[in-house]
């Protein structure tokens, strides 16, 4: 029982044609197993958040009642981007687990939208947003280290409070383009392969069977990847601590006491000037 | 990649006596189970070493699945009748003529002799890279050998190619699709009775099957209402030989006439997509017309919009046009004679 399904080619080459399929429950068995493990963690074990903060009133008042997270475009982006991930991986992967349908030109032309909506996030994050703001920073690793030295129950100053985003989030945002540009290069490519009713032609001879075969296994495994990081990527989305980050993509702010609370407004800074319902952090990278 | 010939593979050999048993046993060794009715296809597979069952269901020894009898509302054939007995049957040459002229063309006498109606219907797509054991896409690969700017694909299909552009060969389907057969499968829940176009399952639903039938089912008969009895039929097969050989394209059709117009029509046409196509819209289209050559011309007009040509086979639209003209007109001719 291997990762990768191999088959004989024409010309009597041992080729890879696409990862075992199997793979989907482990990944959606491994998603699920973490999503116990943290909720038993967190239940249970976790001590509860500590920050240093230091905030003078002055800050303090200086802070809208409504705090702008997320801008209307990165908001529309957001969904627009969810709902077709969720469309690839409906397409992908019901057929393989027994439930038949017409399922490619969905799969592709959902493709097309993902790609399309990630190529004008990296345009909107590059020149309109804080590209950097998404990625981690110096500050970071090293509250990185402090918690988990405190989670040990280990001396360690406490943590700074988050910039805009926690570094979950930031590691998350990570492997979730490594996999999305995995399935999305990939993909691109894999549409010379269907008929895409005139976009692309046909032209299976552009990569050699091997070449071909390993693209089928990468956007394979980035896909069944995506399955455990879309299960977790949910969990959080509905776990009770997290609801106002999850609410600020849907309505755009969070509330003064959470801001406070979580992130630092030296590491944020919230732009006062903006409405509350439709304006944006200038670090909004999401 | 089929590289040893002649010799198949190793398999327990299961010959049971009933339909039942045999529904049994399939359902027993469920995907691992390979069925097998005359047999013409199932060698063809396994003496090429491409499909390599654990298991061989054989159904020659299930008397109840063969024969035709009458019923109350037209005539049921057992799936392990063979093509020769359906050719020569008088209730079925008297009142379904078509299907006894489909049969009649099947491949050559010996093979007629031998191969049954279920097996027609269920034998398995024609393309020669799917059949060498290439590793394409029904074969559960990720790509067509045939649709590439060499692919040799002058016998496939102009119409519903989804990553395989195989064809369906058989020319008794097409003649039960017309006479709006109904095909009797046993399950694992009971008995499923599906229209004949229904039976079939095109590579943008699954690209690994080609009909319905799951590990577990068996198709135990045809049955034949008697809506169509006596009505005019029309079948055409064109191939590169005259026996032997696999239809390039053939059409079947079953029209009533009221006063010289065309009542009702079924009309259906196999070996230009991976499954027999039934064509509605020219059914709708010449519905209440006469059945001549004008309308057949319109007809066949009709029934070539969308087909997409690949690089060898773009000869199949207009002869697809023309033998949907000759179903239509070609009937009302014969009655001149």
């Amino acid at each position: 029982m291997g990762l990768i399904t191999w088959a004989v080619g024409p010309w009597g080459r041992l080729v890879p044609t696409h990862i075992a399929w199997y793979l989907i429950w482990v990944a959606a068995i491994a998603g699920l197993f973490f999503m116990i493990v943290h909720a038993i963690y967190v239940g249970i074990f976790a001590a509860p958040k500590k920050f240093a903060k230091n905030d003078s009133p002055a800050v303090v008042a200086s802070i809208p009642e409504r705090v702008p997270r997320h801008s209307l475009v990165a908001r529309a982006f957001h969904w627009v981007m969810a709902i077709s991930m969720f469309a690839l991986l409906i397409t992908a992967f019901l057929p393989k687990v027994g439930i038949k349908f017409d399922w490619v030109t969905y799969h592709w032309i959902a493709g097309i939208v993902l790609t399309v909506s990630i190529l004008f996030h990296i345009f909107h994050t590059s020149f309109f947003l804080d590209f950097w703001s998404i990625w981690p920073d110096k500050i970071d690793i090293r509250d990185m280290k402090r918690r988990l030295l405190r989670s040990m129950g280990k001396e360690a100053p406490p943590p700074d409070r988050f910039a805009k985003y926690p570094l979950e989030n930031k590691l998350y945002h990570a492997v979730i383009v490594l996999a999305g540009l995995a399935v999305i290069i990939t993909g691109v490519f894999m549409m010379k392969r269907v008929d895409t009713y005139g976009i692309f032609t046909r032209n299976p001879y552009i990569f050699g069977d091997m070449t071909w075969g390993m693209m089928y296994v990468l956007h394979g495994l980035a896909g069944v990847g995506l399955i455990a990081l879309i299960m977790v990527h949910i969990y959080f989305g509905i776990r009770p601590e997290k609801l106002p980050i999850t609410k600020s993509m849907i309505f755009g702010y969070m509330s003064r006491d959470f801001y406070l609370e979580e992130h630092d407004p030296e590491r944020w800074a919230v732009e006062k000037s903006s409405p509350p319902q439709e304006g944006y952090a200038p670090s909004d990278a999401d | 990649m089929a590289i040893i010939r002649d010799v198949m593979p190793a398999f327990d050999l299961l010959q049971p006596g009933s339909a039942a048993d045999a529904q049994k046993l399939l359902q027993q060794h469920g995907d691992e189970a390979w069925v097998m009715a005359g047999g013409l296809d199932s060698f063809d597979w396994l003496k090429d070493r491409i499909k390599k069952p654990k298991v061989l269901v054989d159904l020659s020894g299930i008397d109840e699945l063969k024969g035709i009898r009458t019923t109350g509302d037209g005539v049921q054939i057992g799936a392990m009748t063979t093509l020769t007995e359906i050719a020569n049957h008088p209730e079925i040459k008297k009142n379904y003529s078509l299907l006894s002229d489909a049969v009649s063309l099947v491949a050559s006498p010996q093979i007629r002799n031998q191969g049954t109606l279920g097996g027609n219907v269920s034998q398995d797509v024609r393309c020669w890279y799917y059949r060498d054991g290439w590793p394409c896409y029904r074969a559960g690969g990720n790509i067509c050998y045939a649709d590439t700017p060499v692919g040799r694909n002058r016998e496939h299909a102009i119409f519903g190619a989804d990553r395989c552009v195989a064809v369906h060969p058989s020319d008794s389907a097409p003649a039960l699709i017309a006479l709006d057969a109904k095909f009797v499968i046993q399950t694992p829940k009971g008995e499923r009775v599906l229209d004949a176009e229904d039976y079939f399952v095109g590579p943008e639903y699954d690209i690994t099957r080609i009909n319905v039938l799951e590990p577990g089912y068996l198709l135990t008969a045809i049955r034949i209402p008697s809506t169509w009895a006596g009505a005019k039929f029309y079948f055409e097969k064109v191939r590169d030989r005259n026996v032997w050989d696999f239809p390039l394209m053939n059409v079947a059709s079953a029209m009533v006439l009221s006063g010289g117009n065309i009542d009702r029509i079924r009309i259906a046409v196999s070996a230009v997509s991976p499954k027999p196509m039934r064509l509605k819209a020219v059914e709708d289209a010449v519905h209440g017309k006469p059945a001549d050559a004008t309308t057949g011309a319109m007809a066949g007009k009709l029934a070539v919009q969308g087909a997409v040509p690949l690089q060898f086979n773009a000869y199949k639209i207009p002869l697809m046009r023309n033998l949907v003209k000759r179903a239509i007109g070609g009937v009302q001719e014969a009655t001149w004679a």
